[in-house]
């Protein structure tokens, strides 16, 4: 199979430039600038079905062609490197290993919406993240590929790292804007969207670190390659994250589309002591849990929404026969009561009712009432919040309670047993 | 400081960077440092403490000479970090959010930190130290002491 993304891990980082100069390295950017125009260059990602590969999927050519071009402010284009969704861990391998594939990729998208600077939301605490693309983004200043006039053409682009500070929301591309102005990370209520009034209030493009770092390749070699890479509408590979309670936990490189059995089994060396599986989680906590039974479906965008759950980050968590649900449950609420930035009371006060909750269950301290409290409010959050963050909530939690519902009566019942 | 906030259209926008350089410094954010740094980026000094006591990352209160940061989400949990903190919990006599009465050591139990395939994972004084055992930490607590 062949790599794209991860094509360069492994090797030296501290070689990372010279490593990368020697693979064609900027020669996309170069023939994007010199030979393409803008509107080839959209055009050309479009046609390559990329997709949005922080999470949401949305066609990344169709983002970009938003950008509206009578507006006489400046353009820009944000990184998101706030990476936070648990279980993902795959955009600090591209900044730590190939951060010049990122910054070429920036290079393109900047000519392509025609802006001239570019922001990466690196998340706080990857420092040692934060510090290899500082020193790229400083090689690619000494070499011409960045400042003014970059490459003997008239264009400028400017690329500032910019640290996060250690809040989850600020991945959620309005609340990373807020952030990235120097405010507390709340989304904002959309429209207006920020393809129209983003960061300082002009057009903004915000796409996730792997989705930029696959520009260059599709330049290069075209869009008809990268379709042909995954699977219908969901164009190339991505990198899944495979952790939990796998042999092999790592990294994997795989054409979208790829069955989440032979993820687990063929790629994760299977269940950690020859254990069964009893659930996954296909695409980051947010993503809803999947059975056994489930395992066979493809790993793209469009598959995984049709049964029900989603893509996600790729970030993929592996739960063995060992595993008490209620605990995986009340674990994921506990991340999200921490995690909710406050702004809106149905997510702010329900998730800590709803982690509360759980843990009573959990520690078998409930009361009988509490699986309908529990239903009642997890579907009070979702759809009454102005980010996807409650949204998340509800489907991810929902998920556990409605596939392993014995296991929480059981819980309760044999609390009320005890107690009677 | 005139470095940082030169990079950015509005002299606000440098916020969270000039926080970020003030706590390297001081090891902490303290009251005053809100309020300098409100004159510095001509903002409201509430405006400073509300983002500082909204990202987990900056501290009003000193840690201690080495600080745990163990993660306890999902991949982690899976993994055992729960026996994890226990066991620092007792071998240091101190509860998540505290410092040992000399000072030298300070806990914080954490949400994901992005290092899933090493779990169960920390970071000790900010380096990334993964498939944690119960030996890796007293070693790390002897060495340390």
């Amino acid at each position: 199979m062949e790599k794209v993304v991860s094509r360069h891990f492994g090797q030296d980082s501290t070689q990372s430039f010279v490593n990368y100069l020697k693979d064609n390295g900027y020669r996309a950017a170069r023939k994007a600038l010199t030979e393409m125009t803008p509107a080839g260059v959209i055009d050309e990602v479009k046609n390559s079905n990329l997709r949005g590969l922080g999470g949401a999927g949305f066609p990344t050519g169709l983002k970009w062609s938003f950008i509206p071009k009578d507006n006489p402010k400046p353009k820009y284009l944000v990184v998101n490197a706030d990476e936070g969704e648990p279980g993902t861990f795959k955009d600090k391998y591209i900044l730590e290993q190939d951060p010049h594939a990122l910054i070429e990729g920036i290079i393109i998208t900047c000519f392509a919406i025609q802006s001239h600077k570019a922001y990466v939301y690196v998340r706080g605490e990857y420092a040692k993240a934060f510090g290899s693309l500082q020193n790229a983004v400083n090689e690619a200043y000494k070499a011409g590929f960045l400042g003014a006039g970059i490459m003997g053409t008239g264009f400028n682009i400017d690329v500032v790292v910019h640290p996060g500070a250690g809040a989850y929301i600020c991945g959620e591309e309005t609340g990373l804007l807020e952030s990235l102005e120097g405010k507390k990370g709340f989304p904002r209520l959309k429209p207006p969207f920020p393809a129209v009034v983003g960061l300082f209030g002009c057009p903004t493009v915000i796409n996730n670190v792997e989705t930029i770092a696959c520009v260059p390749p599709i330049i290069n070699k075209g869009s008809e390659w990268y379709v042909q890479l995954g699977c219908a509408k969901n164009g190339g590979n991505r990198l899944f994250c495979v952790s939990g309670h796998v042999q092999r936990p790592g990294i994997y490189e795989l054409p979208l589309g790829t069955p989440l059995r032979e993820i687990i089994y063929d790629h994760a060396g299977g269940i950690l002591k020859g254990r069964q599986l009893k659930a996954v989680i296909p695409g980051g906590i947010s993503a809803p849990v999947l059975t056994p039974d489930q395992i066979d479906v493809k790993m793209d965008f469009d598959s995984l929404k049709a049964i029900g759950s989603m893509a996600g980050s790729g970030g993929v968590v592996v739960m063995d026969e060992t595993t008490d649900m209620v605990f995986a449950a009340m674990v994921a609420a506990r991340f999200f009561a921490h995690e909710s930035c406050g702004q809106c009371s149905p997510c702010r006060e329900g998730s800590g009712w709803v982690y509360r909750n759980l843990k009573r269950i959990y520690e078998g301290t409930a009361r009988p009432y509490d699986l309908i409290n529990l239903a009642g409010i997890v579907n009070n959050i979702g759809g009454n919040t102005i980010c996807a963050f409650g949204d998340a909530v509800t489907m991810c939690l929902s998920s556990y309670v409605s596939k392993f519902r014995h296991e929480f009566e059981s819980k309760i019942k044999g609390r009320v047993c005890n107690t009677n | 400081m005139d470095k940082i906030t030169a990079k950015y259209e509005q002299k606000r926008a440098a916020l969270l960077p000039v926080l970020h350089f003030v706590q390297v410094k001081e090891g902490l954010i303290s009251s005053d440092a809100e309020q300098n740094i409100a004159e510095y980026l001509s903002i409201p000094v509430v405006h400073v403490h509300e983002v500082v006591s909204f990202y987990h990352l900056f501290r009003q209160t000193p840690e201690g000479k080495y600080h745990f940061s163990v993660c306890q989400t999902i991949a982690c949990a899976l993994r055992g970090s729960e026996e994890i903190i226990e066991h620092i919990q007792s071998r240091l006599g101190i509860k998540p959010g505290e410092t040992t009465p000399d000072g030298k050591f300070s806990l914080s139990v954490v949400e994901c930190l992005g290092a899933c395939e090493t779990a169960p994972v920390m970071q000790g004084n900010k380096e990334y130290i993964g498939c944690l055992n119960k030996k890796k930490i007293d070693e790390i607590i002897d060495q340390e002491k």
